[in-house]
């Protein structure tokens, strides 16, 4: 019952916290100067001209007002319609959620990859010039932003070796009739090769450039654990017993280390996500972070409040999940 | 498993050759032509919303939809949709003759009803066209045979120049009216040269040649446009050969890239201007001030130095293609002319007349940079301005509330080159776009909206021109030059518009 009191209260944490988000995003975007009006002013509009599409878009009315019939409509499912592309942002922003939840999830295992792999080598080569090695590695992975990564591997896989494809998230001319938006995943249940071939290939540049930086930090942390973990007793019992030392370190040590790297990677999926705006800008890929610039860029205000508010609801459904994991893991916090 | 140095190897292998597949063929021959484009497309809507009135993305709208009157590549305009056309006598009427022989890509035949109905639509507020105030001068639209005819409410010189311009599109009344504006976005049909093939918003446009095209079917017969907001990234895409064609890359790089194997590039120069709106208020009251900044800025220098050569100088806000273009009227780089005259009122190197200049950063090639270079020009004759950054969005604001820094940095795109809409709109100040409210330019500009003899009132908006150079009212500063870079394979004709249309491209 305790657990699921912790739930309740959790939830309806996350909805008063939507509903500020909402507050803040909807006065600032307000505050902050630059008029969608304004922009669409051909050379020759009146002051009648202006009214009139003021009025068209509701901007005619006071904050408040604008705010309450936003929000009737958010209740009821609707949150408005695009200045810029004249469509309903519920669709806009739901038809481009699957492709950064993919890209996100993709970057998110190769940086789990990446960073397990660079931690168990510098378990495996501690105290010696190997565990040096990986230091240097993950610190520089660590202190270069994720878009000059995305530079780097555009340079190398775009253009020196054109392997991966630059821009885009699947090729113009293959012909795909997927229920989904959910390309990947649906390419895989159907077992389209050629699809799931094409879309790694386009997904494979932006999801390493986040990922590096992420799997610094994983190999950070877990090697940390490790070391600390190799001390133990337990991992010495093993040893005596004759266990070769890379059995020791992933079946012994490894089980017991990973759980504060577990809840880091949690946490950072929520960063990872925040990360896709610029990324998928520079790679052209058709997600929820590049129609984010574009809606600021043509100061389309429906369109950057339903942008918002998923990516504010994606961030506190995942810390819910994550902290529901963790009182799972350690049973001393769920009576806490 | 152990990992040995050959199964790295066979692993690396493996993963390239995977990578590899679904890549596009380069091979010599170009079957479908790839482009990468700067923006993205928002809507299919020629006429209604933001995207009706944004000039960068007209190239989309004209690859499938015809103007009502087409533009050449010079800017004069064409025969289109609208084969011939003209006033009545009192000027109370137009007329129109349309095309014969043309079709929708849906197949059904293009009829003057559809002109007809485009034009009372576009004029009608309520349908949502930012143009409305230049299409609803007209009323009473009939279609008679293949004649259009309409009565005038309000006289506008400029009216036929506007069918080449935002939101002069042909619309296909039965097709829309059929499947509605909701239908019409997700299956948009013209009568342009391509027709949609594919649409994925944010990501690419493919096209598909119309081989009943009335002006001809266009080479490619496949065209796909990537949308690549990023100029790196188009670098990339046209350097390893993933794309054909890019466009607005960094000067520096269209002069490396043109210069490789299999690529070649263009750069002419297109309608876009860069310039300077002073706001006459605090110290830009002073004629002297106006005039010293005016002289004190060498725009070849800025030119040469800061944008690799490509630009073309003005003193007028009138471009050499424009139709009240006057090569007499000159502006000259005379700073020891602005110390003198700053003298005049007072100031000097050790007393600068001090104030603020508002510019974009990364919006236009250069543009802080060359706000930069100005500020530094000006400091060497006694002017110290103070740079401020705002966002192309905060610029539209404080322009349409007047509210812009005594100096703004800002572009202006006039496609159909007519004076009404360079000189006339940002130099006439009740127009939201202007924020010079000096008496002596509103009288010599309030004759010209409505004079009917053409001759005259080209003459007319030169002689303004010429009162704004000679006073300083805004600062002119260069024509912009529009990099496109392409596979050798590829021949483009670039359009003074700065349009980039496939139908202009053939094989090489």
């Amino acid at each position: 019952m305790t657990l699921l009191r912790n739930i309740l209260i959790r939830l309806l944490t996350t909805a008063v916290t939507l509903l500020g988000v909402a507050v803040i995003v909807f006065v600032v975007i307000r505050v902050v100067p630059g008029n969608p009006i304004a922009m669409m002013l051909p050379p020759g509009a009146t002051e009648d001209d202006i009214a009139r599409l003021q009025a068209q878009y509701g901007f005619d009315k006071s904050i408040f007002e604008q705010f309450v019939i936003w929000l009737k409509g958010v209740m009821q499912g609707d949150f408005g319609t695009s200045i810029s592309t004249r469509q309903p942002v519920r669709q806009l922003v739901l038809s481009r959620l699957p492709a950064t939840l993919e890209l996100s999830i993709v970057a998110l295992s190769i940086a789990v990859l990446l960073g397990g792999a660079l931690a168990l080598l510098g378990t495996r080569f501690r105290d010696t010039k190997g565990e040096g090695a990986v230091d240097v590695t993950a610190g520089m992975a660590l202190s270069i932003p994720d878009f000059l990564w995305g530079l780097v591997l555009i340079l190398l896989f775009g253009v020196l070796w054109p392997v991966f494809h630059i821009s885009g998230r699947i090729s113009p001319a293959l012909n795909i009739d997927f229920s989904s938006n959910f390309y990947l995943f649906e390419a895989l249940v159907r077992l389209r090769f050629d699809v799931v071939a094409d879309l790694i290939g386009h997904m494979f540049m932006p999801a390493l450039a986040l990922a590096i930086p992420l799997a610094a930090i994983i190999a950070q942390l877990l090697k940390q654990s490790l070391k600390e973990t190799m001390h133990l007793d337990y991992v010495t019992l093993a040893r005596t017993k004759g266990y070769g030392e890379n059995h020791v370190i992933t079946r012994e040590a490894l089980p017991n280390a990973i759980l504060p790297t577990l809840t880091l990677v949690g946490v950072q999926f929520t960063f990872l996500i925040g990360g896709t705006v610029i990324i998928e800008r520079l790679f052209s890929y058709e997600g929820l972070g590049n129609m984010a610039i574009d809606a600021v860029i043509n100061r389309d205000l429906p369109l950057i409040q339903g942008i918002v508010i998923l990516f504010a609801l994606i961030f506190t459904i995942v810390n819910l999940v994550v902290d529901m994991l963790y009182v799972m893991l350690n049973p001393r916090l769920r009576h806490a | 498993m152990k990992l040995s140095r050959r199964s790295l190897l066979r692993t690396t292998a493996a993963a390239a050759a995977f990578a590899t597949v679904g890549l596009p063929s380069f091979a010599q021959e170009i079957d479908e032509l790839v482009i990468a484009y700067n923006v993205n497309l928002p809507s299919w809507d020629p006429t209604v919303g933001l995207s009706a009135v944004n000039p960068t993305i007209q190239g989309f709208y004209q690859s499938v939809f015809d103007l009502f009157i087409p533009q050449n590549t010079d800017l004069s305009f064409g025969s289109g949709i609208i084969t011939d056309y003209g006033w009545n006598e009192d000027n109370t009427q137009v007329w129109m003759d349309v095309r014969e022989g043309v079709t929708w890509h849906n197949g059904d035949p293009l009829t003057a009803e559809d002109v007809a109905w485009s034009l009372t639509r576009a004029g009608n507020p309520e349908t949502g066209s930012p143009i409305q105030f230049v299409w609803g001068k007209v009323e009473n639209v009939m279609a008679d045979g293949n004649r259009v005819t309409a009565d005038v409410n309000e006289y506008d010189p400029t009216f036929f120049k506007w069918m080449s311009f935002l939101t002069g599109y042909v619309m296909p009344k039965k097709y829309y009216e059929e499947v509605g504006a909701d239908g019409f976005e997700a299956a948009p049909i013209g009568t342009g040269p391509y027709m949609v093939e594919k649409f994925e918003r944010n990501a690419f446009v493919r096209l598909k040649a119309n081989e009943n095209y009335w002006g001809g079917a266009p080479e490619f017969k496949t065209v796909t446009i990537k949308f690549v907001t990023d100029a790196a990234s188009r670098v990339a895409e046209v350097e390893s050969g993933n794309s054909h064609v890019t466009l607005e890359i960094p000067y520096e790089e269209f002069d490396r890239l043109k210069e490789k194997d299999g690529m070649a590039g263009i750069a002419e120069p297109v309608s876009d201007i860069g310039m300077i709106f002073l706001n006459d208020i605090e110290v830009m009251t002073d004629p002297n001030v106006r005039k010293a900044a005016a002289h004190a800025i060498d725009k070849s220098l800025i030119i040469d130095r800061l944008l690799s050569g490509y630009g073309v100088p003005i003193d007028t806000l009138q471009t050499p293609d424009y139709a009240a273009y006057d090569e007499t009227i000159k502006v000259a780089y005379d700073p020891e002319l602005s110390k003198k005259l700053l003298a005049e009122s007072g100031y000097g190197p050790d007393n600068p007349v001090k104030f603020k200049i508002q510019t974009t950063k990364g919006f236009k090639p250069k543009d802080y940079e060359m706000v930069q270079a100005i500020v530094g020009l000006w400091r060497r004759v006694g002017i110290e301005a103070e740079i401020e950054v705002y966002e192309i969005a905060k610029h539209f604001e404080l322009r349409a509330a007047d509210q812009l820094a005594p100096a703004a940095f800002y572009n202006w795109g006039n496609s159909v080159g007519d004076p009404t809409t360079s000189t006339g709109f940002a130099m006439f100040g009740p127009s939201p776009h202007s924020v010079w409210d000096g008496k002596e330019t509103f009288d010599a500009i309030l004759p010209l909206w409505g004079e009917a003899d053409e001759a005259k009132r080209i003459e007319g908006w030169k002689a303004v021109d010429r009162l704004v150079a000679e006073n300083a009212e805004v600062i002119p500063l260069l024509q912009y030059v529009q990099p496109i870079v392409h596979a050798a394979g590829v021949k483009v004709v670039p359009h003074r518009s700065g349009a980039l249309l496939p139908h202009l491209m053939t094989r090489a």
